[in-house]
């Protein structure tokens, strides 16, 4: 086993993938053509890219706003605007980003703003929240915030659930066809929805190497690689970059490679990621040869109801199976029986202070693993974006107790 | 053989000194200040002294605390968590519940009877019910703070103080203050305040042993858990070393380990 793991190759065509989608959405806002329509990430995409619209998705500019820590000068000035600190740090993050005038995407790729809106599509399968975010902007520019109003605490997905989801995505239809100047298509529709149900398999095979021992990535390797998963799913170069970089992860395991060197311990992540901290999570684990092999964030952008024969009750399907709307039991046994397959030896939730909706520590469930399950967990106390909320001396001090108590147990 | 504990707390820091069996040999307490490096190796010294001892005939010495990786001398580092668990173990071999209210955080722990760890939590980011939290009360009532735990023990009647919050607490106490309660009530309401502030983290099972600075300094506290939970909740012999303590009884473990598989 190699003790220094070279860095993913395919990381190179990922940076240029995602350049490239920036820029076509800079030249569509500046052109005003093809029409621009922002979508929450698990929205209803696959419609908007059959629609013909450049697709944008905000919550991706959250996750950069966090990453670049310019969160943590843009939150306040949302927070001013009477945005409470208590609500999603991607939507204040953003909001705020949008009236200080600065954005990540500068620096990354020479652009100077967001992609103006034509119109907003949002899914509240996520959280209300972006609803809410997405109101904002559809004030700001005067153009319609539409969307998808889900289920929530779905324990078995029903048929008249989906089938009222189905009926909203098609209700978008002639506002889309109003704002993009073209007329749906079904069959467009299917090969949009064909081109996702690809991807997201791929993307379910590329986290499927965290179940390797050791593991072949790990969460911090997955929230990066994602990203075409969240972004360009729907289209081909999607699909073209994970056969790239499955193939390299054949190469990778063959050579021995391991996320993380000397994997010691396995660990399932519960919870969004400390976006601002990720780099520092990431060394601290290495530290402590602890891999953290799934998690449920990373697992949140695999969409088995995909049909394409079926594209609206399929959609419909996907965007209510997720995790994050599920009940209590589900979310239990989906936690428990990903645990056991991927090997892991505890479980770190955490405990967002501004995403309720994707903290599942806060009623009991901690305390139903170690009792029922026999799995110890750890809540770690933190933000997505907001890193007023967390602190790294805690968390790092936690972090290391959980792996001593671990490690003691295994002895 | 002898083995070293040191424990570089947000407030102080501890060092301890045993010999195989686990006696105390030497120990210092100091503050932390802003110099980690310079406290630890001063309080290791200090202990090194009242034990008669050179550093040369330790064996190994174990740090913990928030500046565990300060401590040159530390062969290792441990969690404070990992060295209170097993300082309280050292003294109650048995299935304990480990209540640390340390200077900036207050910790759960818990063992089983073999001493391992089954959890452990860690209060939320927030100084309520910390050593931090006493300290700035008694600056508000301008109060020494090692008078705190006489003037809570003698009080007769007792504030209720419903904040969460540090500094909300101390508005709550200012207008106590203004309606005329006495110091002494005011004293064993905020005394209260830090018993529920611990008493929310977690289930209390087995044995309750209280350890760390505020437990050392305010002995009533434990007291008053014990009231509220029913129970005996027990002090080691020093509250505040046990930290240090257990990370020297952690070296010496690891020492024992080491010898058996030469």
């Amino acid at each position: 086993m190699s003790e220094k793991t070279p860095p993913i190759q395919a990381t190179k065509m990922m940076k240029k993938l995602m350049a490239d989608h920036f820029l076509a959405l800079d030249r569509a806002a500046a052109e005003g053509s093809p029409k621009v329509a922002w979508c929450t990430s698990v929205g209803p995409a696959e419609l908007l890219i059959a629609m013909g619209f450049e697709v944008y998705y905000p919550e991706n500019h959250g996750a950069l706003l966090g990453a670049t820590r310019m969160a943590t000068d843009t939150i306040p000035v949302a927070n001013a605007l009477g945005y409470s600190p208590e609500i999603c740090s991607y939507l204040t993050a953003d909001v705020g980003a949008f009236l200080k005038g600065i954005t990540p995407l500068t620096k990354a790729y020479g652009i100077k703003g967001v992609p103006k809106p034509d119109v907003l599509v949002f899914n509240t399968n996520q959280c209300r929240d972006v609803q809410d975010w997405f109101e904002w902007y559809g004030r700001h520019f005067n153009v319609p915030a539409i969307g998808v109003r889900t289920h929530r605490g779905v324990g078995e997905v029903r048929d008249y659930m989906v089938a009222d989801v189905a009926q909203q995505i098609k209700d978008l239809i002639p506002t889309l066809e109003q704002v993009s100047g073209n007329k749906f298509d079904i069959d467009r529709l299917r090969e949009v929805v064909g081109l996702s149900k690809q991807c997201t398999e791929q993307w379910r095979a590329v986290l499927e190497y965290g179940a390797r021992v050791p593991a072949q990535m790990n969460f911090f390797d997955h929230t990066i690689h994602m990203a075409p998963a969240v972004v360009l799913r729907g289209r081909p170069e999607a699909i073209e970059y994970y056969d790239t970089l499955l193939a390299e992860l054949v190469e990778r395991e063959k050579a021995g490679y391991s996320a993380v060197p000397g994997e010691r311990i396995r660990l399932y992540w519960d919870g969004m990621p400390v976006w601002g901290r990720l780099r520092m999570l990431a060394e601290l684990m290495n530290e402590l040869k602890a891999a953290i092999v799934c998690s449920t964030y990373c697992n949140s952008w695999i969409f088995g109801a995909f049909d394409a024969n079926d594209p609206f009750e399929s959609m419909a399907r996907a965007y209510t199976e997720l995790f994050i709307v599920r009940d209590e039991a589900y979310k239990e046994n989906y936690m428990l029986e990903h645990v056991k397959r991927y090997g892991c030896q505890g479980i770190i939730f955490h405990d967002a202070k501004t995403c309720p909706n994707n903290s599942n520590s806060r009623y009991g469930l901690p305390q139903r693993f170690a009792e029922v399950h026999g799995v110890p967990s750890l809540v770690i106390n933190g933000d997505l974006n907001d890193l007023r909320c967390f602190s790294d001396e805690q968390a790092k001090t936690n972090i290391e107790a959980f792996v001593e108590q671990i490690e003691e147990a295994a002895a | 053989m002898f083995f070293g504990g040191i424990d570089i707390g947000a407030s102080a820091t501890k060092a301890a000194l045993i010999d195989d069996s686990g006696r105390l040999l030497g120990s210092a307490v100091l503050r932390s200040g802003v110099d980690f490096t310079g406290s630890a190796a001063k309080g290791m010294e200090m202990a090194l002294a009242q034990a008669g001892l050179e550093a040369g005939q330790v064996e190994g010495v174990f740090a913990c605390g928030y500046g565990r990786k300060n401590a040159a001398m530390a062969q290792e580092t441990r969690t404070e968590i990992a060295c209170h668990a097993a300082g309280a173990y050292h003294h109650f071999p048995q299935a304990l519940t480990v209540v640390d209210i340390g200077g900036q955080d207050n910790k759960i722990i818990k063992l089983n009877a073999q001493g391992l760890r089954t959890s452990f939590k860690m209060n939320r980011k927030c100084a309520a019910g910390t050593g931090a939290f006493l300290e700035e009360m008694a600056l508000r009532l301008d109060l020494p703070l090692e008078s705190l735990n006489g003037l809570a023990e003698k009080a007769t009647e007792e504030a209720t103080l419903g904040a969460f919050c540090t500094v909300f607490t101390a508005t709550e106490v200012l207008s106590k203050i203004r309606d005329g309660v006495k110091i002494e009530a005011l004293v064993k309401g905020l005394f209260r305040s830090v018993v529920k502030r611990v008493m929310e983290m977690d289930i209390f099972e087995g044995t309750v042993i209280m350890t760390g600075g505020v437990a050392a300094h305010n002995p009533y506290l434990a007291e008053m858990l014990s009231l509220e939970l029913g129970r005996e909740v027990l002090l080691p012999p020093l509250p505040q070393l046990n930290g240090a303590w257990g990370a020297a009884i952690l070296a010496r473990d690891f020492r024992a380990r080491q010898l058996a598989s030469e």
